[in-house]
C-alpha cells in the first residue's frame, strides 16, 4: 500500500506543475502587470521601465515562472490590482469561510445521501425507492443556483429561520460562543442547499452500488451460513457499496468547488468563490489568478485523496 | 511439412515492481514450447489453469507479443517484426470459449459473421449475404436467421455461430480455445460432432485447447501436456491416455471420474496410488525450481520431459 | 438411525414470476435422502435442480414454494426467515459452484468462517473461534492455516477458496449438505482432492449429501443415488449403479451417450435433438421429453406420465421408455430437415 501511495504521490507532482504553468501562461496573457494600480498616471516611461526592471517583469518568462512559484510556495500571491494589499491576505479569511462551508457540506451530503442511497437500494422497486429516485432526477435538473435562490427565498425571507447574507453578525466578539454559534447559523442554509443538490449523485450511486452488490454470490453465501437479514445488509452489502463511495469522497471536493461559487454569491456569504466572481467583475488578475490555482490545487487534492483511500479500504489494491 | 511449427516458443509477463512500478521479473507464461501441426490433424493442448496452454494458442492468433522463439505458418515466419509481414489471420481464426460473450449482442447475424469478409474482401450487398446465408446452412442453421440477435439462440446455436464466423474466410488453421467448456453436455457433444464434421468438409486443421481430458481424448490426433509453461509429454492420443510416462500426465489421466460406478473402488486406489507416486517422485520429473525438464524422444511420436540421467 | 430418512420432499413445486404468471421451474417432484447417503440430481441447465436445491435452502428471492420438504421429519418449507436462519449454515448448510464469487472480497477468509461460528454458537469466546476457525482449515486440507486465516480471498487459489466454502458449511457439523456443482470451476486434479474431502467429511458427519451437478463422472464417482431431471421433473431414479449400466428413460440414456467416454472411440457422439425449452415455454402436458424424440411415434407415450416403479427404488417416468431407440440414420436426417 505505502509504495502505491509513494507513486500515486509521485504522479501528482507533474500535475501540480502543469497546472502552475497553465495558471502562469493564463495570468500573462491578462492585461496589465504587477505595476498596474500601484502607480500614479503621471509617471514617466524611463522610471517604469526602472521598476520592471527592478521587479524582473523585463526577464525570460522561465525566470519570471521560477521567482512566481518561489513566492506562492511562501504564500506570496502577488498584489490585488485592487485593494493594493497582498493576495493572500485578501484570500485568506475568504478561504478560512469556504473551508467550513465545504465541510457543513460534506457533513450534509453523507449525512443525508448516505441513508437515502441505503434505503433506495435495499427497497429498490418500492414506493419509498421511487420517491427518492424520483428527487434524485429532480436534483440532477435542478441548476444549483436556481436551488439555491429558492433555498433563500423560503428558508431566509419566508420562514425568516436563517439570516440571508454575510458569514456572521455583525458586533459579535470573535472567539465568544455567540459568535461561534452565529458563524454556524449562517452556515446551514447554504451548507444546505448545496448538500441537497449535491447528494444525488452519492445517492444514485450508492443505489446501485447495492442493487449489484445485493445479488452477487457471497450474498447468497451469506444467507446460505444463516445471518438474517439485517445482518447481511449491515455486514456484507453495506461494507461492500459504501467502498466506492469513500473513493468519491476526494472528488466530491472538486464538484463542492462549482457548487461554492454560485451558492455564495447567492447568499453574500464571503468566500473564495464569492471573491472569485467579485475579482472578475473588478478584474482583479492577480486574485483570479491565486484563486483557479487554488481551486485547481484542490481538484489534485481531490483526486489524490479519493485514490489513497481506495487503497486502504479496499484490500484487493492494499495487498498489491 | 508441417501446417503450423512453433520453435522454442517463449513468452513472459513483466512483473511490475518498486516505486518506479520497473520490471522487477517475469512470470514464465509459456517457457520454451515447441511443436508441430500436420495439415488436417486435431492437435489437443492440455493443462490446468496457468500451464500456458490459452497464451501458447494466443500467440499464434498474434494476439500476444513473443518473448522468444519462433512461429512459422506454411513456412512463413509469423513473429511480428521479424522479417517481411505475413498476414494470417484470413488462414487462422479462432472459436471462443463463451458462446455468450464472444458475440456482439448488439449485432445480428449477418453482421457478425459478415465482419471478417468484410475486412478482407469487398463483396456486394448481395454477394455478401448469399455467403453468409451458405455459411449457416453449412453450421446446421436457417439461412432465415440472419436478421436474428445472438440472444434468440441457445447456446449451442451460438457456438455455431461463432464456428460460422471463424470459417467465413476459409482458413486453415482453427485455434479452438476452450470450446465446449461453457456447455451442456448434450449441447456440447452438438458442437463436437459439428467440429469433426466441418473438419472433414473443409479440411481443416485444428489447434484444441482445453482442460477437460474426456473431451481432449475424443477430439484430437495428438496431444501436448502443458505444465507451468513447459511441455511435460506430447504424443498421440492412446500413447498418452494408455501409456503415460510422465508422472503429471499419468495423474491427470488418473484424476479423470470413471463413467462406470462399478470400478469406483478400483479407480480410487489406482488414483490415491498414482497421488503417492507424485509425491514421491516429484524430485526425479521436476527440477529445482519445480519445472519440467526438457523433452526426450521415447518413441517418434512420443515425447516426455525426462532428467538428463536416462 | 441411518435408515431414518434425513430430507424428504414430497410434491415441491418451485415457481417464479415472468410479467403477470408463475412458471414453476420444480415442478412436482419427491425425493428423499438417508444420513450418510449421496443423493446426485443430475440434469442440463434449466433442468431445476440448482431451483430444488435453492427451495430446500429457502434462498430464493421472489418464488411460490408449494409442497413439503420435511427435514428430520418437520416441514421446512416456507419457514418464516427466523426460524429458517437457525437452519441454514447450522443442520443444512451449502457449498457453491464459483468459489471466487462465493467469498465476500473485502473479508479475510478467518473471519467469513467464524462469522458462521457467531450465528450459531453464540457460547464461544472469540479466542475459542479462531481456534477452531483454524483447526477446520485443517480439517479441509489448508497448508500452513494460521497464515490463511488473515488472508483475503483473492491471495487464494481457486482450490483453496473452495476449500475455504467447505468449511464454512462444516463448521457446525450439517446433518445435510448441499453441494452445487462444487468442481465445476475447478481443475480436474483439484476436483478430485475436493470430491475426495466431501466424501470424506460426509463420512465422519455421517451427514446426507444432495450434490447437484452435470457432469455425469462426478456422478459415478460420488452418489449413492441418483434422480435425473429435465424440464423440472425428475424422468428416472435408482441407485447409481443401476442408472449407469441399465438406464432406461430416454433421456437418461441419451445423457449418456452424448458424453466422449474414457475409451475415447471416434464414433459420432449422441446429440439430443431440438433444444432445452425454457421455463416459460415447458411443455406442461404430456410426456416433457416428447419434442427431443421426434422419432418416436406419438402412441408410446402416456398421456398423463407418472414416474412407474420398474425394480425396487429405480423409478422411470413416462412409458415411452419401453419402445425407446436411438434414431437411425434417416429418422435423424428427417428430424434435422423439421428443426
Amino acid at each position: 500500500m505505502w509504495k502505491f501511495i509513494v507513486r500515486r504521490l509521485i504522479i501528482t507532482m507533474p500535475q501540480i506543475v502543469l497546472l502552475s504553468l497553465f495558471v502562469f501562461i493564463m495570468a500573462s496573457f491578462m492585461p496589465g502587470d504587477a505595476l498596474t494600480g500601484q502607480i500614479g498616471p503621471d509617471v514617466d516611461q524611463d522610471r517604469l521601465q526602472e521598476l520592471r526592471e527592478q521587479m524582473g517583469l523585463n526577464n525570460p518568462w522561465y525566470i519570471q515562472y521560477r521567482d512566481w512559484i518561489l513566492g506562492v510556495f511562501q504564500g506570496d500571491f502577488g498584489t490585488s490590482f485592487r485593494y493594493n494589499m497582498p493576495a493572500s491576505e485578501i484570500i485568506q479569511q475568504r478561504m478560512i469561510n469556504t473551508i467550513w462551508l465545504s465541510l457543513v457540506s460534506l457533513i450534509f451530503i453523507y449525512a443525508l445521501g448516505i441513508p437515502m442511497g441505503l434505503i433506495s437500494g435495499r427497497y429498490n422497486d418500492k414506493l419509498i425507492d421511487q420517491v427518492i429516485t424520483s428527487y434524485t432526477y429532480l436534483g440532477f435538473a435542478t441548476p444549483i443556483f436556481i436551488f439555491g435562490l429558492i433555498a433563500l427565498w423560503v428558508g431566509g425571507f419566508q420562514l425568516g429561520w436563517f439570516p440571508t447574507g454575510g458569514s456572521v453578525a455583525p458586533g459579535l466578539e470573535p472567539g465568544s460562543l455567540e459568535y461561534i454559534l452565529s458563524k454556524i447559523h449562517h452556515l446551514l442554509l447554504p451548507g444546505l442547499a448545496i448538500a441537497l443538490i449535491g447528494l444525488v449523485g452519492t445517492v444514485q450511486y450508492l443505489r446501485s452500488e447495492i442493487i449489484d452488490t445485493k445479488q452477487k454470490d457471497f450474498i447468497i453465501t451469506a444467507r446460505a451460513k444463516g445471518a438474517p437479514e439485517q445482518r447481511v445488509y449491515n455486514r456484507h452489502i453495506f461494507r461492500n457499496s459504501v467502498l466506492p463511495i469513500a473513493a468519491f469522497f476526494g472528488y466530491e471536493i472538486t464538484s463542492l468547488i462549482s457548487g461554492t461559487v454560485f451558492i455564495e454569491q447567492i447568499f453574500s456569504y464571503p468566500g473564495m468563490g464569492n471573491l472569485f466572481l467579485e475579482s472578475i467583475n473588478i478584474r482583479d488578475y492577480t486574485v483570479v489568478t491565486a484563486l483557479v490555482l487554488l481551486f485547481g490545487l484542490a481538484a489534485i487534492i481531490g483526486a489524490l485523496l479519493s485514490d489513497i483511500i481506495l487503497s486502504i479500504v479496499d484490500p484487493r489494491i492494499r495487498i498489491k | 511439412m508441417a501446417l503450423l511449427r512453433v520453435e522454442d516458443l517463449q513468452i513472459y509477463f513483466p512483473i511490475r515492481g518498486g516505486i518506479l512500478n520497473r520490471k522487477i521479473d517475469d512470470v514464465r507464461a509459456v517457457d520454451g514450447v515447441s511443436f508441430e501441426i500436420e495439415q488436417g490433424e486435431t492437435y489437443g493442448l492440455v493443462g490446468e489453469s496457468g500451464s500456458g496452454k490459452t497464451t501458447t494458442g494466443k500467440a499464434v492468433m498474434g494476439l500476444n507479443n513473443i518473448t522468444g522463439g519462433d512461429i512459422y505458418f506454411e513456412d512463413n515466419h509469423l513473429n511480428p517484426g521479424k522479417g517481411k509481414k505475413v498476414d494470417v489471420r484470413k488462414d487462422v481464426q479462432m472459436i471462443f470459449q463463451d458462446p455468450y460473450s464472444s458475440l456482439n449482442p448488439r449485432k445480428r447475424v449477418i453482421d457478425i459473421i459478415a465482419e471478417p469478409i468484410r475486412n478482407y474482401e469487398k463483396l456486394t450487398k448481395k454477394q455478401e449475404l448469399r455467403r453468409v446465408q451458405e455459411l449457416l446452412e453449412q453450421v446446421g442453421l436457417t439461412p432465415e436467421s440472419i436478421y436474428k440477435y445472438p440472444h434468440e439462440f441457445s447456446g449451442g446455436q451460438r457456438q455455431r455461430i461463432g464456428v460460422a464466423r471463424a470459417i467465413a474466410l476459409k482458413p486453415k488453421l482453427i485455434i479452438a480455445d476452450e470450446p465446449v467448456s461453457a456447455l451442456d453436455v448434450s449441447v456440447q457433444a452438438q458442437v463436437l460432432n459439428f467440429m469433426q464434421q466441418i473438419q472433414k468438409d473443409l479440411n481443416l486443421t485444428f489447434l484444441f485447447i482445453s482442460h477437460d481430458l474426456g473431451v481432449i481424448r475424443h477430439m484430437c490426433d495428438k496431444i501436448g501436456i502443458m505444465y507451468q509453461g513447459r511441455f511435460v509429454e506430447e504424443g498421440l492420443r492412446d500413447e498418452i491416455f494408455t501409456d503415460p510416462q510422465h508422472i503429471y500426465t499419468k495423474r491427470l489421466v488418473a484424476a479423470i471420474p470413471d463413467i462406470d460406478p462399478r470400478r469406483r473402488q478400483e479407480h480410487q486406489q489406482y488414483r490415491e496410488q498414482v497421488k503417492e507416486e507424485y509425491q514421491n517422485s516429484f524430485n526425479d520429473y521436476f527440477n529445482e525450481d519445480g519445472l519440467a525438464h526438457s523433452l526426450k524422444s521415447i518413441t517418434d511420436t512420443h515425447r516426455v520431459a525426462l532428467p538428463e540421467r536416462g | 438411525m441411518s435408515d431414518t430418512l434425513l430430507l424428504e420432499i414430497k410434491n415441491l413445486k418451485t415457481s417464479f414470476r415472468i410479467g403477470e404468471e408463475y412458471y414453476a421451474a420444480v415442478d412436482n417432484i419427491s425425493l428423499d435422502v438417508r444420513h450418510n447417503e449421496v443423493l446426485a440430481l443430475v440434469g442440463e441447465s434449466g433442468s431445476g435442480k440448482s431451483a430444488t436445491a435453492f427451495s430446500i435452502m429457502n434462498l430464493h428471492n421472489r418464488a411460490k414454494i408449494e409442497g413439503q420438504i420435511l427435514f428430520n421429519g418437520r416441514d421446512i418449507a416456507n419457514l418464516p426467515p427466523s426460524k429458517m436462519n437457525k437452519l441454514r449454515g447450522n443442520e443444512i448448510s451449502m457449498i457453491f459452484q464459483d468459489p471466487l464469487t462465493a467469498l465476500n472480497p473485502l473479508m479475510e477468509c478467518g473471519r467469513q468462517i467464524e462469522e458462521v461460528l457467531i450465528l450459531h454458537k453464540s457460547n464461544m469466546s472469540s479466542k475459542q473461534r479462531k481456534a477452531y476457525g483454524i483447526d477446520l482449515l485443517n480439517q479441509v486440507g489448508i497448508p500452513r492455516p494460521e497464515r490463511i486465516y488473515d488472508q483475503f480471498p483473492h491471495e487464494l487459489s481457486g482450490g483453496m477458496r473452495q476449500r475455504i466454502i467447505i468449511a464454512i458449511a462444516i463448521a457446525n457439523k450439517p446433518e445435510l449438505l448441499i453441494a452445487d456443482e462444487p468442481t465445476t470451476a475447478l481443475d480436474v486434479t483439484i476436483q478430485a482432492q475436493i470430491l475426495d474431502l466431501i466424501r470424506e467429511l460426509k463420512n465422519d458427519l455421517n451427514s446426507g449429501v444432495v450434490l447437484i451437478t452435470h457432469d455425469l463422472g462426478v456422478v459415478a464417482e460420488m452418489a449413492d443415488r441418483v434422480a435425473v431431471m429435465y424440464a423440472g421433473q425428475i424422468v428416472e431414479i435408482a441407485d447409481v449403479e443401476t442408472l449407469f449400466i441399465q438406464p432406461l428413460h430416454p433421456y437418461t440414456r441419451s445423457l449418456l451417450s452424448s458424453v466422449p467416454n474414457a475409451e475415447g472411440t471416434d464414433d459420432k457422439l449422441h446429440v439430443i435433438q431440438g433444444i432445452v425449452p425454457s421455463l416459460k415455454h415447458l411443455p406442461r402436458e404430456g410426456c416433457r421429453f416428447k419434442d427431443r424424440i421426434p422419432w418416436m411415434d406419438d402412441s408410446v407415450h402416456e398421456e398423463h406420465p407418472e414416474l412407474h416403479e420398474v425394480s425396487p427404488g429405480h423409478f422411470v417416468r413416462c412409458t415411452c421408455y419401453q419402445h425407446f431407440h436411438f434414431p437411425e440414420q434417416n429418422e435423424e436426417e428427417q428430424a434435422h430437415g423439421i428443426t
